[in-house]
């Protein structure tokens, strides 16, 4: 009864919001579809550090990594994110600090500007490199998550990440282009750390709109 | 007291001393930080304006070394980028070559073809040529820049490019360097034109990389005018030897003169290529930016509560550019020049200096308590952030100092740029945004003190107001076309888009349109054809296969220059004179290659993977080289298959051409423009809604201005629900009944009508029988059905209006449902006679009257009659003309002379109250009268009908009670009306054949010792207000008298009280107080108006009351405290009602406004009707289906509660 009256009543947009399996479903693909963008974006500022310039079809370098890399990203992103508000939940200590859009943007654009940072900036060795990456990623943390869970998570994460991936180049599945192998592996946790925190945060953010959402509902019953 | 708490105590204090400086002298402040801000930006001006086009510098040949690495000091003309040898030398000889003179018997093909083929000997004789002197012998293949394989991607272009050996290009390269291959070609143009790329391109074709020159000016065209064809050979030199390059250049010389060259060879040229962005690097850019913008803007939707939203923002948006601004300004000030992409770090500063402190201080500034002066409240808004604000700076600060010990020389930039803005972006929030924020809360302010003028008795008149939450109340899809209507989104989109449009257009010129005004620019040079006359064009050059199909033909004109002396004395062949090409060297040669540098070397660079980014060539002085072939070389260099290439019989000149072209593409443009112009106008009806941009003026006289707004200036849009209007009265509407079902009206002319509350239609019509005298208005008759049209006869009064006018001072005033306290209505009922006044102005109509009445007085024969016409219900009676209905039963008593003053409606029976103290029974359905009683001689002012009991209050402050009987058992009545959310109890439905009867069961004689002004019923209690400032309560059932409240200091103007018991009353000395029914104890009293309040509503949570100072106050109805007002136009209604717990609708000047209960704002207006200047709506009764019903003049008008409010509840 309560059902039919609530859906009677606020419509039919807000019952789907209501509704939990289609909100995972539409976080999730949210998610997933942020996770492919960024790493198409990424990959592109990565294949510029290495190519000088590019033959005339410009588009086809975009694609040029293997086609399963960004639906992994994606994929993986989807999960960090509902996986995030999940063990907020079950700790039982959600997030507080500055739940805004415009932190979770400043977020992505710190993210970015990481990943940016690392394509571009010409740096000493690789020591450096992964000293500076880790400091802001360490930056990132602290500025927009400073949770105990998010920090587990984003090391455990990135961790698995490094593994899996090395894993991969050794299998002879997946190469890089990069003249020197260290330079990637300084890198690589660094910013799947930041990527972990960043996907966090805006799967936090999403899941909030979600509660939101819920507790409107309430009082509207 | 810690150093922290020192310090903090501190720095509030410095801030809030900031605060008051910079809210009281806020002008100056703007000033000069404006002035600070440009002062800051003027190193800028030095800085060369950020752009990929390649910078040119030039030295001589000479004297000309290679660079050094290191800079040089005492050098100080020669740019940052000129140090170090070049990527690469670039050698070009220059050909142009003409086939002279020009025979008659050659085919156009001949223009071009042998002229190309002697590229191959020119590149033969420049492969072999050595140069030997005493250090060795040397030639191009150890002096050329030596490239490996092409890029992977550009098999096709393998057999064209060298590969694996000397860059060196030519027109050969299409014939792989091969002679055999040339004369084997048979169609020269088709082998050049196949490597040409599809479509639209921007970047440099192979043409004119192996050409040299402009396609234009190459001159391998079947229509070419001048016959000169031009290319270049191009050699890319790794290392630079003079002396090689100086015997290759007399060698070439040597074999081909050029004897008018007079280009210049002493000039080298250097060309320093930046970075260029391609699409790879631009999408990540753009990504960057986006995630910028996001983050402005939801960073500066959290602005609220200000004057100007926008205008905040702006200053916002505007303190961080400036900041970055002034930082890049200050770091070029002192010496540091910017080596970073500004465009590329610029989206990370201005995230990293953020715009949070900006809106932590607007939140705080606009929380602190509104009615401390402005200067206050900015300093109590900055010292309360202080703390935190100070915190902030301090964190970034440290951040940034941090990374400045990276150590990376890019790093460390980045953060100098951030430490310096951040620095300066301080500065300007302190004094830029703070200053700009005052002048928003003063303007603020001053709506404020208008409002509380207005208001002096509620220090409050704070409008609470949570945009925010105003988003989650509308449904989504209406949100978003009110937002789409709100900021013409679709307007800008398709303008943004247009000019988008446009920009590509002009960008990557599909028609070519930019090339062909460089050629005509360059045709136009002096050098040009242009000493020719202008109809020359289109004279037809090219001759034939027939020599004497010329002859037909106007002899072209004499050339005005000359030919030069290099040709024979084929000149005079007589009266046919074809024009001879002539080669002429001038500056534009010289410069040929500024038209390719562009783009032309990157790309052929590219093409072996060699970056032009950041580094540079030189480019030597170009080789002339001049070729004159003869006729016959030309014949016999020609394929078997060039004759075919007959010209067309009507040969096109190439201007024709391309004047068609230009047609042609004028043509499409304006075909496309009108396109996409109907194309965007179906799109803009479709999307924007129909009173788009015209937002309340659909009445003409209406401004946006009158309408009402919340405070932000939004006025919510003019519903488009069209009230339905029930016309029918032919007076002003003076009572108004509903029992949810029917609906009566009375008007002054005493007619009653009845209409069905859902549909609308008019049920009944009980006529005010005949003739009737005003009581009041003295002389006016009113004849049912013809009196309209008799009015205008006899000349009195056509005009409705002034007629109107006179009636409504003496108006008799009723409290049937909603008290009519207007100022306009006389109160003071002891002066009004209970009868008839003798005529003291105006026409008498007295004979008149007497006459009609006569003719109609025989008709009452049956005492109790039906009435003869059947009163069925008449469906299209909207807008029916008053129908004559024969006068019917007119019992004896019921006298015509006293007007309605009271009247209710329950189940099918009309109570009316009559001026001379009549109660009447009418039957609504079938509009005959059931009962009358004439206990009482003081006339009705107020009525109660409550189940079976009729309540009703005299003028002479007596109280009778009267009982409904009937012949039936109560039990066995029909009760109809579903027991709604309603305060009303169901109503018996009386059976036409039932027999009713009217007793006074008690009367009250002295139950006020003033008239009673306000009657209620409800929960089986009566409340009484009067003008002798008392409230009295009575039990219904036994009229027994309870209590007597007192505690008004004023005459009682409005009584509320509903089913759970809720007592509340307004008097006229402002005041409202709540009572409880059961004690008869004071809850609250509290004074919410200037002058009387006029009504009162109470949900269960809060009160509603207005005011004749037309503000409308919402009270919380336990603690008794002012939630917020809402100030009303002036003179509008003051009749209110609530349709749900937060839905409150108002009468205004001719519309009805709906406010959201909980928020204060407005969620819709309704006008009633076209022409609603001056007509109030005085009456309005919530029904149970949510529709409205309120007067409007003379019509009723049914408004049903727009389905958007509907969905709120």
């Amino acid at each position: 009864h309560t059902w039919n009256s609530s859906v009677s009543q606020v419509g039919p947009y807000i019952a789907v919001i209501t509704n939990r399996t289609t909100n995972v479903v539409i976080r999730g693909t949210m998610l997933f579809s942020v996770g492919v963008f960024l790493a198409l974006v990424l990959n592109l500022l990565q294949v510029q550090r290495n190519v000088t310039l590019f033959p005339p079809d410009v588009l086809s370098s975009v694609f040029s990594s293997a086609w399963w890399v960004p639906p992994c990203c994606g994929s993986a992103s989807a999960l960090i994110g509902l996986l995030y508000p999940c063990i907020d939940h079950c700790l039982g200590e959600p997030h507080k600090l500055k739940r805004e859009w415009s932190s979770v943007m400043r977020c992505v654009a710190v993210f970015v500007g990481i990943n940016h940072a690392s394509a571009k900036v010409d740096f000493a060795n690789n020591v450096q490199l992964s000293l500076t990456l880790a400091a802001l990623s360490i930056g990132l943390w602290w500025t927009f998550d400073r949770s105990r869970s998010g920090f587990g998570l984003g090391v455990g994460i990135a961790l698995l990440a490094t593994l899996v991936t090395q894993l991969l180049v050794y299998n002879g599945v997946f190469q890089y282009t990069s003249p020197d192998f260290l330079y990637i592996r300084s890198w690589l946790p660094c910013i799947f750390f930041a990527g972990v925190i960043t996907i966090g945060n805006i799967g936090r953010q999403l899941a909030l709109y979600e509660c939101k959402v819920v507790q409107e509902k309430i009082h509207q019953d | 007291m810690t150093v922290r708490e020192r310090l903090r105590q501190n720095i509030s204090a410095a801030f809030y001393r900031h605060g008051l400086l910079c809210a009281s002298y806020p002008v100056p402040i703007v000033l000069f930080t404006s002035a600070s801000i440009l002062t800051c930006c003027y190193p800028l001006l030095k800085l060369p304006l950020p752009g990929t086009g390649p910078v040119v510098f030039t030295t001589g040949v000479r004297d000309y070394t290679i660079p050094y690495h290191e800079p040089q000091g005492e050098i100080g003309e020669r740019p940052e980028w000129y140090r170090g040898p070049p990527v690469a030398y670039i050698q070009q000889v220059l050909v142009k070559a003409a086939v002279s003179p020009w025979d008659n018997t050659l085919v156009p093909v001949d223009v071009f073809r042998s002229p190309i083929g002697r590229v191959f000997s020119l590149l033969e004789e420049i492969r072999n040529h050595v140069y030997t002197d005493s250090s060795g012998v040397r030639s191009l293949e150890s002096l050329c820049l030596q490239v490996t394989d092409l890029l992977p991607g550009l098999r096709r272009m393998q057999t064209i490019l060298p590969e694996h050996g000397c860059l060196l290009v030519s027109p050969g390269n299409y014939w792989q360097n091969q002679r055999d291959l040339f004369d084997l070609d048979s169609d020269l143009l088709k082998t050049i034109h196949q490597h040409e790329p599809k479509g639209f391109h921007i970047s440099t074709s192979l043409r004119d990389l192996l050409f040299g020159v402009m396609k234009e000016h190459t001159g391998v065209s079947l229509y070419s005018k001048k016959r000169v064809v031009t290319y270049t050979i191009t050699i890319a030199l790794s290392s630079y030897d003079p002396r090689f390059l100086g015997s290759l250049r007399a060698r070439l010389k040597q074999l081909h003169p050029s004897l008018n060259c007079t280009l210049r060879d002493d000039h080298m040229v250097h060309v320093h290529f930046k970075e260029e962005i391609g699409i790879a690097e631009l999408i990540p850019l753009v990504t960057t930016y986006i995630i910028l913008f996001a983050y402005i803007y939801f960073s500066t939707r959290k602005i609220d509560m200000v004057k100007s939203k926008w205008g905040l923002a702006l200053a916002a948006v505007v303190t961080v550019l400036s900041s970055l601004l002034m930082s890049v300004g200050l770091c070029t000030l002192f010496g540091l020049t910017p080596t970073l992409n500004g465009g590329e770090i610029f989206p990370y500063l201005v995230v990293v200096i953020g715009l949070e402190n900006v809106l932590v201080l607007t939140k705080s500034v606009v929380s602190t308590p509104v009615d401390l002066e402005v200067k206050l409240r900015i300093a109590q808004g900055l010292s309360n952030e202080s703390w935190s604000i100070m915190k902030n700076v301090a964190t970034e600060l440290g951040i940034i100092l941090i990374g400045y010990f990276t150590l990376v020389p890019a790093i460390q930039e980045f953060c100098l740029f951030a430490v310096v803005g951040l620095v300066s972006d301080f500065f300007l929030q302190m004094f830029f945004f703070t200053t700009v924020l005052s002048i928003d809360i003063r303007r603020m302010e001053r709506l404020w003190f208008l409002l509380a003028d207005l208001n002096r008795q509620s220090p409050h008149t704070i409008t609470l107001q949570a945009p925010a939450f105003r988003n989650l109340r509308l449904p989504k899809r209406l949100r978003v076309v009110y937002f789409l209507a709100r900021t013409r989104l679709a307007q800008r989109i398709i303008m943004v888009g247009t000019v988008i449009w446009i920009g590509i257009l002009v960008y990557t010129d599909p028609a070519g349109l930019r090339t062909y005004l460089a050629a005509q620019v360059s045709e136009q040079s002096p050098l040009g054809e242009s000493g020719l006359p202008p109809h020359l064009g289109v004279a037809p050059v090219f001759p034939g296969g027939d020599p004497t199909s010329t002859l037909s033909v106007l002899p072209a004109p004499e050339p005005t220059i000359i030919p030069e002396n290099h040709s024979n004395g084929h000149d005079s062949l007589g009266h046919i004179t074809p024009v001879s090409p002539q080669i002429s060297w001038g500056p534009e040669d010289e410069d040929g290659w500024k038209h390719l540098y562009l783009r032309q070397w990157p790309s052929l660079f590219s093409y072996y993977n060699i970056t032009l980014a950041k580094r540079y060539i030189s480019i030597l002085p170009v080789i002339p080289v001049t070729l004159h072939l003869s006729p016959q070389e030309a014949i016999e260099t020609r394929h078997p298959q060039d004759t075919r290439h007959q010209p067309p019989p009507i040969p096109r000149t190439p201007d024709q051409q391309n004047d068609l072209t230009l047609y042609k593409v004028a043509a499409l443009g304006l075909a496309a423009g009108v396109l996409l112009v109907l194309l965007l106008f179906c799109l803009y009806r479709v999307l924007c809604p129909r009173n788009y941009g015209q937002n309340g003026v659909p009445h003409g006289r209406r401004r946006r201005g009158d309408l009402p707004c919340d405070e932000y200036g939004y006025s919510p849009p003019v519903s488009e629900i069209s009230p339905l209007l029930l016309r029918g009265h032919s007076m002003d509407i003076e009572c108004l009944a509903s029992d949810g079902m029917l609906l009566a009206s009375c008007c002054l002319a005493g007619q009653i009508r009845v209409w069905d509350a859902q549909t609308g239609d008019c049920l009944t019509i009980i006529p005010n029988n005949g003739l009737r005298r005003s009581s009041s208005s003295g002389g006016w008759e009113h004849r049912d059905g013809g009196a309209d049209t008799g009015a205008c006869l006899e000349g009195a009064e056509c005009d409705g209006y002034p007629l109107r006018r006179r009636l409504t001072p003496s108006r008799p005033a009723l409290f049937v449902d909603q008290p009519d306290l207007t100022p306009l209505i006389d109160t003071n009922f002891s002066e009004l006679p209970p009868s008839q006044k003798p005529p003291k102005n105006g026409f008498d109509f007295g004979e008149l009257v007497d006459r009609a009445y006569q003719e109609h007085e025989p008709s009452p024969s049956l005492a109790f009659t039906p009435s003869p016409t059947a009163p069925q219900p008449r469906r299209p009676s909207v807008g029916d003309q008053p129908v004559m209905s024969p006068d019917p039963c007119s019992p004896g008593p019921t006298d015509w002379d006293s007007s309605v003053w009271a009247m209710e409606l329950r189940g099918n029976l009309i109570a009316a109250g009559r001026s001379s103290g009549k109660l009447e029974l009418w039957d609504a359905v079938e509009g005959s009268l059931r009962c009358c009683n004439e206990d009482g001689v003081s006339g009705i002012t107020a009525l109660a009908f409550h189940n079976n009991r009729i309540v009703a209050a005299r003028l002479n402050g007596s109280l009778d009670f009267f009982t409904v009987e009937t012949n039936k058992p109560l039990g066995l009545l029909q009760y109809r009306g579903a027991p709604g959310r309603g305060s009303m109890p169901p109503s018996p439905c009386y059976r036409s054949e039932d027999v009713i009867n009217c007793q006074l069961t008690r009367s009250v004689q002295c139950a006020h010792q003033k008239p009673i002004t306000v009657l209620r019923a409800a929960a089986g209690r009566v409340v009484t207000g009067s003008q002798d400032h008392t409230v009295r309560v009575y039990r219904l059932e036994d009229s027994c008298c309870l209590f007597t409240l007192q505690g008004h200091s004023g005459g009682i103007t409005s009584i509320y009280i509903d089913q759970t018991m809720v007592l509340a009353s307004g008097g006229q000395d402002g005041a409202i107080c709540l009572w409880d029914v059961l004690t008869g104890s004071r809850v609250s009293h509290v004074y919410g108006h200037r002058g009387d309040v006029t009504s009162l509503v109470c949900t269960t949570s809060c009160v509603i009351s207005s005011g004749l100072d037309d503000l409308i106050c919402i009270w919380d109805r336990s603690t008794g405290i002012k939630l917020y007002s809402i100030q009303q136009e002036v003179g509008c209604g003051a009749s209110l009602g609530v349709i749900s717990e937060s839905l409150l609708v108002t009468g205004g000047q001719g519309c009805v406004s709906f406010w959201d209960l909980n928020f204060g704002d407005l969620l819709q207006t309704v006008y009633l009707g076209q022409n609603s200047e001056g007509q109030g709506v005085r009456q309005l009764l919530v029904l149970e289906n949510a529709a409205i019903v309120c007067d409007f003049g003379s019509e009723l008008s049914l408004v049903y509660v727009p389905s958007v409010l509907e969905k709120l509840d």
